[in-house]
């Protein structure tokens, strides 16, 4: 066989050879070098933080502060980074999580509580969001629709059903055992942190070192050839989808905690935050690259800079243009690395 | 081997040297283009032939070099430079635009407006002008070019050249998209243009084409022009085989042991069919049988073969491997059942371009390397780098992204993931397409090898001599009815191809 071999020299087949071999040499992958930039840029923001505000910014207390804010978004936010990596979308999620929000803490469901457990609130929660996921699963796998407009029409209708069922009223939570769970702090760290944590970890897991991620990924890069790979694709972007809605319905879990309460406009616009989150955290938009690493440091991002601009007693309204200027500056820096490493 | 010519040369590229970060893809190319000919630019892939026509094109800055148009030097910057030059360049992924309709396309970036208006009645028969000079008149102009066929497409595009007034016209690999008919539809067009003066630089991998229309032929090996401007009529295959690779041979297929008949039959299709497509497709190979299908685009071959593999539902009709029946429209009853499929459009219906090779070849059995739903990394490459080294895939490494690797390295990658499965069935949809010449016969090879160990194998190709040479029986198709069945080596070319006439003229 040696023999037949094509004699074209490797070096004028692939002029792209040149550039990794230098970047293996410092030992680097891209995906480290994406993360590594965002992490210089969470430090320049809290640099900025400490210096405009000082020991208010740069205490643990503030930290706690920032990292319960990054949490509910964080959570989603994994389950996200899944559709995202697929090559789709989820914009429901922000309502879904109103949805189970205030099924959870329905008078009907904290009276079962009270007799069954915090338990009953959980898993109501989750099995809300998780329903609404793989209904959006099967209208966009089995039914073909666009997953900008499944889940557009789910958003629309979960808000809808959200405020039938409270009736448009907030519903407070004063269920003692899910408030004993969840609220407050385990080790000095607020309990809702630690469910990021958890959720953060495993999808990490999940992405990287499972046949799931795989398929995800797979999935995402080339639909087709997954599929002829003998990939069910359809089947996955069920549980894909099925997966962000439960990562909604945990976060409902959390929202709930933290504010006490259970309302229609929870996650009002929530899928914004998210989906930028994922963006800026070096997920493609077209699918088949996910990275749950780069989107905890996105999620931290923006928790960072609301916080920022909290403790600078300036406009929120400001604080939305500088937001729409960093997800456009990320994108950009992403296409120029991208182009890069494939010119 | 220089022939003089009288007639002064329209287009000429000397020394052109093009660099990339850390790897050189020209280094020293010359081409001659006269008024009126077809200049055939041959070369393995890798040989530069893509960089070279890009740099005509525009789309890339040539580090050193000069460009000379009738004796003059130009500098072409970008790819609206070229045009008005008066060099257009047709890519092999026709860069037309679906949702316009063939006059919009044509005059895309040169609209005829008066005042902002665009001038539809003008447009309309200009563009009837050109459909009619190109030998299409029955393509009317406000069709959405969506509707047509690769063939109507790759008009489509010529057209828009000629709207552009184009001197040089190049073409890469027009007939790659083309069955039979179509290509002599557009060996008919390009001779009418350069009876016109325009010049072709036409590229392909198939000889027997550049045999038919061309007049001279440039050879690139690594960056380098290694034949000027030879002619065609005078130059034996031999000698540009050995100019492209240094080898003797133009497709050497492997020995055909023979098919022992008491061998057990693998794959028993019966009575398959897909309404409007095929139907009523009959056949059987044999453990260690390779079994060719040879006819036209669009005669229903390639469906065949995505039918057997459950990607599409037959309409009626039984796939049984080893006796077993298969679930229909089913992938992953095929998968599972060890048939595999390399499709026909590698990089859109086989890889995943940016991963590294060993996830490439382990897409089909991660799952199964994996214990419990974890992943095994270190197993994955361990299998793929063992099929890695034994299909000789370059450059070695599983690691890098299979983009980087050239079409041959790609084929055998999709191989290595059905060896790394474990295949009883391989079907084979066009194996050698975008694939160099050298790899070729290293497919092929590879191909006998594997129905040697036991697999029966399917092959389609669009290259008649390709299903001849390899398989051991064939069967030709023609609008969806199989019309022959028997040994390779009891029909030639010449009667495949009349079959495949007669039998889409009933």
């Amino acid at each position: 066989m040696s023999e037949q071999q094509t004699p074209s020299s490797p070096a004028a087949d692939n002029p792209t050879k040149h550039r990794e071999s230098s970047r293996s040499r410092l030992g680097l992958s891209g995906a480290t070098v994406r993360n590594l930039g965002l992490v210089a840029a969470l430090l320049l923001l809290c640099l900025v933080g400490f210096l405009t505000g000082g020991d208010r910014f740069a205490s643990v207390q503030n930290l706690m502060i920032v990292l319960s804010l990054a949490s509910v978004t964080g959570v989603i936010a994994i389950g996200m980074t899944f559709v995202i990596t697929t090559g789709g979308i989820d914009l429901s999620v922000g309502s879904v999580l109103g949805l189970t929000t205030v099924w959870a803490s329905t008078l009907a469901t904290q009276t079962m509580a009270d007799q069954y457990g915090w338990i009953v609130m959980v898993g109501c929660a989750l099995l809300v969001g998780l329903a609404a996921g793989l209904i959006n699963g099967v209208v966009i796998a089995y039914g073909n629709v666009v997953a900008f407009i499944a889940t557009l029409s789910m958003l629309v209708a979960a808000r809808g059903l959200a405020e039938l069922i409270a009736n448009r009223r907030t519903q407070i939570v004063n269920q003692s055992s899910f408030e004993s769970t969840f609220q407050g702090d385990l080790l000095g760290v607020p309990k809702i942190v630690w469910i990021f944590a958890i959720v953060a970890v495993a999808g990490w897991f999940l992405l990287n070192r499972t046949t799931f991620g795989r398929r995800t990924v797979a999935v995402g890069g080339n639909a087709e050839a997954a599929r002829l790979a003998g990939i069910n694709v359809k089947r996955h972007l069920l549980y894909v989808y099925g997966l962000a809605g439960l990562t909604a319905g945990v976060a409902g879990v959390m929202l709930l905690a933290r504010t006490g309460a259970g309302s229609s406009t929870n996650g009002l616009l929530l899928e914004l935050d998210v989906i930028a989150a994922v963006v800026v955290g070096g997920t493609l938009l077209v699918g088949g690259r996910g990275t749950i690493v780069g989107t905890v440091i996105g999620v931290l991002i923006f928790a960072t800079l609301t916080n920022v601009f909290i403790i600078n007693n300036i406009d929120s309204s400001v604080q939305q243009i500088a937001r729409g200027a960093i997800i456009v500056a990320a994108v950009l820096l992403q296409q120029r690395f991208a182009r890069r490493s494939t010119s | 081997m220089v022939t003089e010519d009288p007639a002064a040369p329209l287009l000429q590229m000397q020394g052109i040297v093009k660099h990339f970060p850390g790897a050189k893809a020209l280094d020293g190319v010359d081409l001659d283009v006269l008024p009126g000919e077809v200049h055939c630019l041959l070369g393995q892939n890798g040989a530069g032939k893509s960089t070279l026509i890009k740099v005509l094109a525009g789309a890339h800055q040539p580090t050193a070099g000069t460009i000379l148009m009738d004796g003059q030097e130009i500098q072409i910057s970008h790819p609206v430079a070229a045009l008005e030059h008066g060099v257009a360049t047709m890519y092999q992924e026709l860069d037309v635009v679906d949702g316009l309709t063939v006059a919009e396309n044509i005059y895309l970036g040169h609209e005829l407006a008066s005042a902002g208006f665009t001038q539809r009645r003008t447009v309309a028969s200009r563009t009837r002008e050109l459909m009619a000079r190109l030998g299409h008149p029955e393509i009317p102009p406000h069709r959405e070019v969506g509707e047509l066929s690769a063939a109507g497409k790759q008009i489509v595009s010529m057209a828009r050249a000629l709207s552009r007034d184009a001197r040089v016209i190049v073409m890469d690999e027009p007939s790659a998209v083309l069955d039979s008919g179509e290509v002599d539809n557009l060996f008919r067009v390009v001779d009418e243009l350069t009876s016109q003066g325009v010049a072709i630089v036409y590229i392909s991998h198939r000889l027997e084409e550049i045999r038919r229309i061309g007049d001279r032929i440039t050879v690139l090996k690594d960056g380098v022009t290694v034949g000027r401007n030879l002619d065609v009529a005078d130059t034996p295959t031999d000698e540009l085989i050995k100019l492209m690779t240094g080898k003797n041979v133009e497709y050497a297929f492997p020995e055909r042991p023979g098919v022992p008949q008491d061998a057990p039959v693998r794959l028993e299709v019966t009575d398959l069919s897909l309404s409007g497509v095929f139907s009523d497709v009959s056949l059987s190979i044999r453990a260690g049988e390779i079994v060719g299908l040879a006819g036209l685009v669009g005669s229903g071959r390639s469906e065949i073969l995505e039918t057997i593999y459950g990607a599409r539902r037959a309409t009626h009709g039984r796939v049984q491997l080893d006796g077993k029946s298969l679930r229909r429209g089913s992938v992953g009853a095929a998968v599972a059942a060890d048939i595999g499929l390399a499709p026909e459009e590698r990089k859109s219906q086989g890889l995943l371009l940016d991963e590294p090779v060993y996830r490439n070849v382990t897409l089909s059995s991660f799952a199964r390397i994996a214990r419990g739903g974890w992943l095994d990394e270190r197993a994955e490459k361990a299998a793929a780098t063992e099929q890695a080294e034994a299909l000789d895939l370059r450059p070695a490494g599983v690691d890098r992204a299979i983009r980087t690797l050239s079409g041959g390295n790609q084929q055998k990658a999709m191989l290595a993931r059905w060896l790394v499965h474990g295949c009883e069935v391989l079907l084979l949809d066009e194996p050698t397409r975008g694939v160099d010449v050298g790899a070729r016969s290293e497919i092929y090879d590879l191909v006998r090898r594997l129905a040697d160990a036991g697999t029966a194998v399917l092959v389609v190709s669009s290259e008649i001599p390709e299903v001849l040479g390899l398989a051991d029986r064939v069967l030709v198709i023609s609008d969806g009815q199989v019309v022959h069945s028997g040994p390779a080596e009891s029909i030639d070319e010449h009667q495949v191809l009349d079959m495949v006439m007669e039998g889409s003229a009933a």
